[in-house]
């Protein structure tokens, strides 16, 4: 093979595997991708979205709004101090969730109810999920958590 | 007193990493002997330097000196011993300060073991070396002072973040620095070899031992990560694409492409200007990953106290040192001839594939990485880019490095004969399809698991294969075992490293065959899981030396007889007013029972959250088998350091083998 063969059959490898890893990376960011929401985004949105698109929403757990059943369902409902979204999940809470507390939900809206497959909440005590903090920040209802 | 001691050890160090950085880089430049043989002993010293500061704050630490700000934020005096010594890099400031200290290491070693290396060389690697130490100590002294002091002395400190509370902390950090900081040295080995314009296999020879020094503990650091996740989070999963993570595997990825084309450059001469730009790619990468971890534009437990300056410092380190080292890249790398040629098919042409994979693969992890980024700074939408995008381009790409590993190691330089290869692996081949077969029919299930099992069995068999061939020629068991040991450590060390991927992914694959199970039980109800039955026996609340804590007494049962026991619990740490919860895990044979209370009720019951995880614990073993085998190949006699020199002169006569 001459000197030329060889590089254009390092060239055509190189782009083969390229071309697959961008054409892989394109289809599963179809599906790979989830958008992070407000309650107040998500009653604006609700319209213009996919139905059963899957998405995070943010803010505060609503004091008096967390129920729980016998068979592991907790109701509650998300706040941002200006609309509220009623979650319902079906799960362990983690150790975390509190009322008043910061928390992410990820699942879908079906019917006007969030329904979540995963809740998470805060590491400790000064840590709030940064996508919640900003937009806190945003309604102007944050205090910095200052000692 | 001890405190100022390691502040002002910490401002020396970066008066002598200035002088470091620029009287050697002059030397190399004017062929000024005494000016280069500055670099060594200035290494050591800024290395002694950083320790006696590291000392310093350990000292604070230890007895609880809540003077310090530091030691306030992240110490308490009930905290037990050793998370005071580990809580040293517990916290930002802490941490940086580790990280320094291991640059200096890296420098101070590289300057004392380093006898066969030309002068030149040496005082170039050790000048750019300390270019890193400056700005990184400058760093930690501008923006992350661990020794700023408060008047008046509080009476007890705020304790450290409950979850880092684990002996994890002690492990994982300074291995993880270590792999790191480690690629600084190839780093520095690149720069210097552009500044000095000699880039050749002798070259690749002086780094080799490094970049496996490097990527050995990065393994070992990523792997003790994802297990101290794995036990600690409570919900069973060890890797979970964080980004942290991501940032972590990235230089993995490229540091082990740059393993396989320094060993192109090494035998054959070729692939300079590749082995050169991944040297400085895995470094980059590292210093991404500070960035990422350390900037606060993420958030998890990684990532303490925010503040937007630091992360504009670090931004500039990285932009000086990626930029400043890609521009020289650029005014260089057009001057390098091209070395050995080689036909497609051969050791190089795979090994050329497998850099093409591996950074590729590293190149999907940075776009999914930070897309979400980049996306809400250009359109301030928020996205999470999770595991389903990963898996989906991961995956595919990692499955031709798997089936090309060992056919690689059959082929020949310069030319290698493919039908060959691909029939000395019938046998591995035969093994993986029949192992997939029988996992199929046995386990049942999807398809994806038994498939990636037949896959890994392959790559198990088919690593050896090689070695086999070199071995089975002898006439008696003993003949063949002389021929085993006398074959080159790397050669041994290539087979081990390889079969270790392997193991880790048959255990990846047997995550499909894993039971979850969410129950509310009462004590002395039993619960199956797998071929095990649990039952909690009772529960009993004890009390830690910073902490209480509620235990369940588990019995694990196996038709119906009693053959191990756990413990786990809920532990409630006063200072912080946080809960954290002990996963309980048994390991029988390579799976593992594990246990997490998520609650327990007023009424006396229990929610748990249980798993039986098949061959788990391969994922982890498999990571130990690669670094044993990165370890064998450092222990080669050819790789030694300082046998470099010696063997140079040779390089050019060595036959391919």
């Amino acid at each position: 093979m001459t000197r030329k063969g060889r590089r254009l059959t390092l060239i055509a490898s190189a782009l083969a595997v390229i071309g697959a890893a961008i054409g892989l990376a394109l289809f599963a960011f179809r599906d790979g991708v989830v958008f992070f929401v407000t309650p107040t985004e998500l009653a604006a949105k609700t319209a213009e979205m996919r139905p059963n698109a899957r998405m995070r929403i943010g803010g505060l757990v609503q004091p008096g709004s967390v129920s729980k059943s016998d068979d592991r369902h907790v109701a509650f409902a998300i706040t941002d101090n200006q609309t509220e979204v009623k979650v319902t999940y079906a799960g362990l809470l983690p150790d975390l969730f509190r009322e008043g507390q910061g928390v992410v939900a990820e699942g879908q809206l079906v019917n006007g109810v969030f329904r979540a497959d995963s809740v998470l909440a805060k590491h400790d005590e000064n840590y709030m999920p940064r996508e919640v903090a900003d937009s806190l920040k945003k309604q102007g209802v944050w205090n910095d958590g200052k000692k | 007193m001890i405190v100022e001691i390691g502040h002002y050890a910490l401002v020396l160090a970066l008066a002598l990493a200035i002088v470091q950085g620029v009287a050697p880089l002059v030397g190399a430049l004017r062929r000024d002997a005494a000016l280069m043989a500055m670099a060594q002993p200035a290494a050591v010293m800024q290395f002694l330097l950083i320790g006696v500061s590291f000392a310093a704050l350990t000292h604070a630490y230890v007895t609880s000196d809540f003077s310090v700000v530091n030691v306030f934020e992240n110490s308490h005096s009930l905290k037990p011993l050793i998370y005071k010594y580990s809580g040293v890099w517990g916290n930002h400031e802490g941490s940086m300060l580790l990280w320094v200290l291991i640059l200096a290491l890296f420098g101070a070693t590289v300057a004392l073991f380093s006898r066969g290396m030309p002068d030149d060389l040496r005082a170039l690697v050790l000048a750019v070396q300390s270019w890193l130490s400056a700005a990184f100590l400058l760093f930690v002294l501008l923006t992350s002072n661990p020794f700023a002091r408060m008047i008046p002395a509080p009476i007890e400190g705020r304790d450290l973040n409950p979850l880092l509370q684990d002996p994890g902390l002690a492990i994982h950090p300074p291995l993880l620095y270590v792999g790191y900081v480690g690629f600084s040295i190839t780093f520095s080995f690149a720069a210097a070899a552009l500044i000095s314009g000699r880039i050749d296999a002798a070259w690749a020879r002086y780094v080799r031992p490094w970049t496996l020094i490097a990527w050995i503990f990065l393994t070992l650091g990523i792997a003790m990560g994802s297990y101290w996740a794995y036990y600690t989070l409570g919900w069973g999963g060890f890797w979970f694409w964080d980004p942290v993570e991501n940032a972590s595997l990235m230089p993995w990825l490229a540091g082990t492409a740059l393993l396989h084309s320094a060993a192109v450059m090494e035998k054959r001469d070729a692939l300079k200007i590749w082995t050169i730009f991944l040297a400085i790619l895995a470094f980059s990468l590292s210093l991404l990953g500070t960035f990422l971890v350390r900037s606060g534009v993420l958030t998890s437990v990684h990532s303490f106290a925010t503040d937007p300056q630091r992360g504009v410092f670090i931004l500039g380190i990285l932009i000086f040192f990626i930029g400043g080292s890609l521009a020289l890249f650029a005014l260089r790398a057009s001057a390098l001839k091209p070395g050995g040629i080689f036909a497609p098919v051969s050791r190089e042409g795979a090994l050329v594939l497998n850099n093409l994979l591996l950074t590729t693969s590293c190149a999907t992890v940075f776009v999914g990485t930070l897309y979400p980024l980049a996306l809400e700074a250009m359109t301030d939408e928020k996205i999470s880019v999770g595991a389903p995008f990963f898996n989906l381009t991961f995956g595919p790409l990692f499955i031709p490095i798997v089936l090309a590993m060992p056919i690689g190691q059959m082929l020949a330089w310069k030319r290698g004969d493919l039908y060959g290869a691909a029939q000395r692996l019938t046998l591995a081949c035969a093994i993986g399809f029949v192992g997939a077969v029988l996992l199929y029919a046995m386990r049942g299930g999807p398809i994806v698991p038994p498939v990636l099992a037949g896959l890994a069995l392959y790559l198990i068999v088919g690593s050896f294969v090689e070695i086999w061939g070199r071995v089975s020629g002898g006439s008696s068991v003993g003949a063949m075992f002389s021929r085993a040991i006398g074959l080159p450590r790397s050669a041994w060390g290539t087979a081990i490293a390889h079969a270790g991927i392997g193991l880790t992914l048959f255990g990846l694959a047997a995550t499909g065959w894993g039971v979850e199970r969410i129950v509310t039980v009462k004590p002395n109800q039993p619960v199956v899981a797998g071929p095990y039955e649990i039952i909690v026996r009772g529960l009993e609340p004890r009390d830690g030396s910073n902490f209480r804590e509620l235990v369940a007494h588990t019995d694990i049962l196996e038709g119906g007889r009693l053959i191990a026991t756990m413990d786990p619990s809920r532990r409630s740490f006063t200072t912080r007013t946080m809960v954290r919860t002990e996963a309980g895990i048994k390991t029988i044979g390579l799976g593992q029972v594990y246990m997490n209370i998520a609650e327990v009720r007023d009424d006396g019951s229990l929610d748990l959250r249980l798993y039986w995880k098949p061959y788990v614990a391969l994922i982890w073993l498999g990571a130990l088998v690669m670094a044993l085998g990165g370890l064998l190949s450092l222990s080669d006699r050819r790789l030694r350091i300082g046998i470099a020199k010696r063997a140079a002169t040779r390089v050019v006569a060595q036959p391919a083998e």
